[in-house]
């Protein structure tokens, strides 16, 4: 087990935040956190939840990855959508996954739904809004399946089918000419996989391809990139360069892989010998 | 709390000077990039608006033939920007109406910069490409800032995205960076496929990385007087604009479909 | 992070990455080195680069060797790519609301128990991992990087092709960024050996 630090705490550290201020006071420009500018979905069925997600993280106009993971593990059967502060919807989920864990270690019982929404509302709400982390959770317990909307400040919704991120507005339209109860399985896929698509398509915050989760008392069926509507078609020229293109001026090579030369000063050793001189008397 | 309710509010809450403030101007994202050849001149935009995380259209052109020999791109503002096109079409009239000849490209250049600078103050919102082909046959490219600073180059990209393609330009076109094979040179000018195929990979490009290109690409191809179709054929979707079989300058529009999201 | 200027890209290729940075460290709009290294080794396998507030790029320079050494000792063997990725992370996430004004990179091959794999990430200031099949980008100039390495990058590059790449994708990408430039140094590592050339570049 890990030992506590005793000269620092746990948690959060704030020793730089003076100086940011200060910094930032004097006009220099605060750099921006990647966002995962998103469209994430949820959707009850009979039997079962389905998310959903779009792939793209953008560090403002500028696409930072193409395709990212948005839907997190929190336990086998609980899964959670995360949109906003990227770094915040990934640590935040991993910290309750973890937390979770040890909470079903100690009760010996699976989590339920509403326990992993209790503790990502109550985390949030501390941090009155600052953990910039809007989430969708969804999963199956032993009272059934359950779907939660989860707002950076901590207030939370519980609905048959919800949509968050820039790209809520598409994706609900959506599920608002769409959604019906009790769905089957495969139609509840193709509505969540058509709302994140609506968002793809129509919100620039969001793109590139959609991950699909299932959740049903039978297991989770976690489909990444379940549909790529957005691949990048061939290029028209090759742009491999001409060894030597690249002027340089000075080189430095490590080798790693450690050359030994065994030099024998007898001759005796192994098949050489009659090349290696006279053998040794040993006699 | 009796005497808190018998002052009106105002009296604890002194009426302060209140500012507010019309902001003329929006940006409609896009990117528009030009290139001129020996006796070419290939200009290019998407053609997607936006307005903040909203598409406003998947297609509004910002490439405008002026003349049989002149392409206009603007990027920008879009309002400012068809305004401003309109204007100068409308002074190209005139021109016509006056010379009984179209404009010669130098000459457009220099009236664009009139036009902006007049606007010195209250400036379009716009950054212009002028591509086409000058009076002594040779492919041309002119880049304007918004009021009216202007060069002569042989590319330029401009609008939302220019960070991301000019690089690539410096170094495919200028060959910047590159030391040729011993007992060789760099080309001074591409030949006009290799320049196509150029600017389709910027905006594919383009298209990967910023979220506000996409939905389709415009390239407007000049050809000079009496230069062959070399370079076009086999090239799908492109059109010819001039009046076919004319001997003067030739104009090929070509479009393509980029990625929508 | 326009404070002090500086990039850096990292790009995979056949078996083998690179990680490139430059050398310029200025004052604002005033260069005051230009020998300044922004990518340092953290293993024989691992390289680790930063862009952004030099002093930041120092301290937690030591920091890291410092957590790694730990490591090491601990676990009585070399630290993974992904392992190290994830330390740096978490290492930037403690500091959530008073972050240090760096973006890392993080290049290596993983080790050959593990199929000498090669491996990047890169992430944002606060520590979100950005795991790339083909390249990531920090620093001044990242749009222009983001938009050459777009255009230029191919899969499945030889080490003395990747060379080419990433050097003519970094060379032209900081000539136009005032912030960035004045020298690159680029690591070529593979399974065998690690190769480091100091390219000639503009001075402007």
């Amino acid at each position: 087990m890990a030992t506590p630090n005793v000269y620092r705490g746990t948690g959060f550290d704030f020793s730089n935040h003076n100086r940011n201020e200060f910094l930032s006071n004097k006009g220099f420009p605060v750099p921006k956190a990647q966002s995962t500018g998103t469209t994430i979905v949820g959707c009850l069925f009979k039997g079962g939840v389905v998310l959903g997600a779009d792939t793209r993280a953008t560090a403002g106009p500028i696409v930072a990855d193409k395709n990212c993971e948005k839907i997190h593990y929190l336990t086998e059967s609980i899964r959670c959508c995360g949109a906003g502060t990227a770094a915040d919807t990934e640590f935040t989920t991993a910290l309750i996954s973890s937390n979770l864990e040890l909470h079903a270690l100690s009760t010996g019982r699976k989590p339920h739904v509403v326990t992993a929404m209790t503790m990502l509302k109550q985390m949030l709400f501390r941090y009155q809004g600052h953990v910039g982390a809007a989430l969708v959770l969804g999963g199956i317990d032993a009272t059934g399946p359950h779907l939660f909307t989860i707002h950076p400040h901590g207030s939370t919704d519980k609905l048959p089918y919800v949509t968050m991120g820039s790209g809520s507005l598409a994706a609900m339209g959506v599920f608002e000419s769409g959604w019906k109860a009790d769905m089957e399985r495969q139609d509840a896929v193709d509505i969540v996989c058509k709302a994140i698509e609506a968002g793809i398509f129509n919100d620039l915050g969001s793109g590139s391809n959609v991950d699909v989760c299932v959740i049903t008392p039978e297991g989770t069926d976690m489909m990444r990139n379940y549909r790529k509507p957005n691949e990048r078609v061939q290029k028209e020229r090759n742009y491999k360069f001409r060894p030597g293109t690249t002027a340089w001026k000075k080189e430095t090579i490590r080798k790693l892989v450690v050359e030994e030369t065994v030099t024998y000063i007898s001759g005796n050793a192994g098949t050489t010998a009659a090349e290696g001189g006279d053998a040794m008397d040993t006699s | 709390m009796s005497d808190l309710m018998a002052h009106p509010y105002h009296q604890y809450h002194p009426q302060q000077p209140q500012q507010r403030q019309f902001n003329p101007y929006t940006e409609n994202g896009g990117t528009i990039l030009a290139i001129a050849g020996a006796d070419f001149s290939v200009i290019a935009g998407d053609t997607r608006q936006s307005e903040g995380y909203s598409i406003q259209t998947r297609y509004a052109p910002k490439v405008f033939k002026l003349t049989d020999k002149a392409v206009l791109a603007v990027n920008g503002f879009a309002a400012d920007g068809n305004m401003f096109v309109k204007k100068v079409k409308q002074r190209l009239e005139w021109y016509r109406h006056a010379h009984s000849k179209d404009m010669p490209l130098r000459a457009i250049a220099r009236m664009i910069q009139t036009m902006l600078y007049a606007q010195r103050f209250f400036p379009y919102y716009v950054y212009n490409i002028l591509g086409g082909i000058e009076e002594d046959g040779t492919g041309a490219v002119y880049s304007f800032d918004p009021v009216g600073s202007y060069e002569r180059e042989a590319c330029r990209a401009a609008g939302a995205a220019s960070a991301l393609v000019q690089p690539f330009l410096d170094n495919q076109i200028y060959f910047k960076n590159q030391t040729p094979a011993l007992g060789s040179a760099h080309p001074t000018h591409l030949p006009l496929r290799h320049v196509v195929e150029l600017v389709i990979d910027s905006f594919t490009g383009a298209t990967e990385r910023h979220i506000e290109v996409g939905d389709s690409l415009e390239m407007y191809i000049v050809l000079a007087r009496g230069r062959s179709l070399q370079g076009l054929e086999g090239l799908k979707d492109v059109r010819e604009l001039s009046t076919p079989g004319s001997n003067g300058e030739r104009l090929f529009v070509l479009r393509k479909p980029l990625k929508r999201d | 992070m326009q404070i002090n200027g500086g990039s850096v890209i990292a790009m995979v290729g056949k078996n083998c990455v690179a990680i490139a940075s430059d050398l310029r460290l200025g004052n604002q709009a005033l260069t005051v080195a230009t020998n300044f290294e922004k990518v340092f080794p953290v293993t024989d396998r691992i390289y680790l680069g930063m862009a952004g507030l030099a002093t930041d790029v120092l301290t937690l320079r030591e920091r890291f060797r410092f957590r790694v050494n730990m490591y090491t000792i601990k676990e009585e063997r070399e630290i993974e790519p992904e392992t190290f990725a994830h330390l740096v992370s978490s290492t930037l996430y403690e500091r959530r609301f008073g972050p240090y004004f760096i973006e890392p990179i993080i290049a290596g091959i993983t080790s050959p128990a593990k199929g000498s794999k090669p491996f990047i990430a890169g992430a944002d200031l606060i520590g979100c991992l950005n795991f790339a099949k083909d390249f990531v980008v920090v620093g001044t100039a990242s749009d222009e990087l983001f938009g050459i390495a777009e255009g230029l990058w191919e899969p499945d590059l030889e080490p003395e092709d990747l060379f080419e790449t990433i050097s003519q994708t970094f060379l032209n990408a900081v000539d136009r960024d005032a912030f960035s430039g004045w020298g690159a140094i680029v690591h070529i590592i593979t399974p065998e050996k690690v190769i480091t050339r100091k390219l000639q570049a503009r001075m402007d």
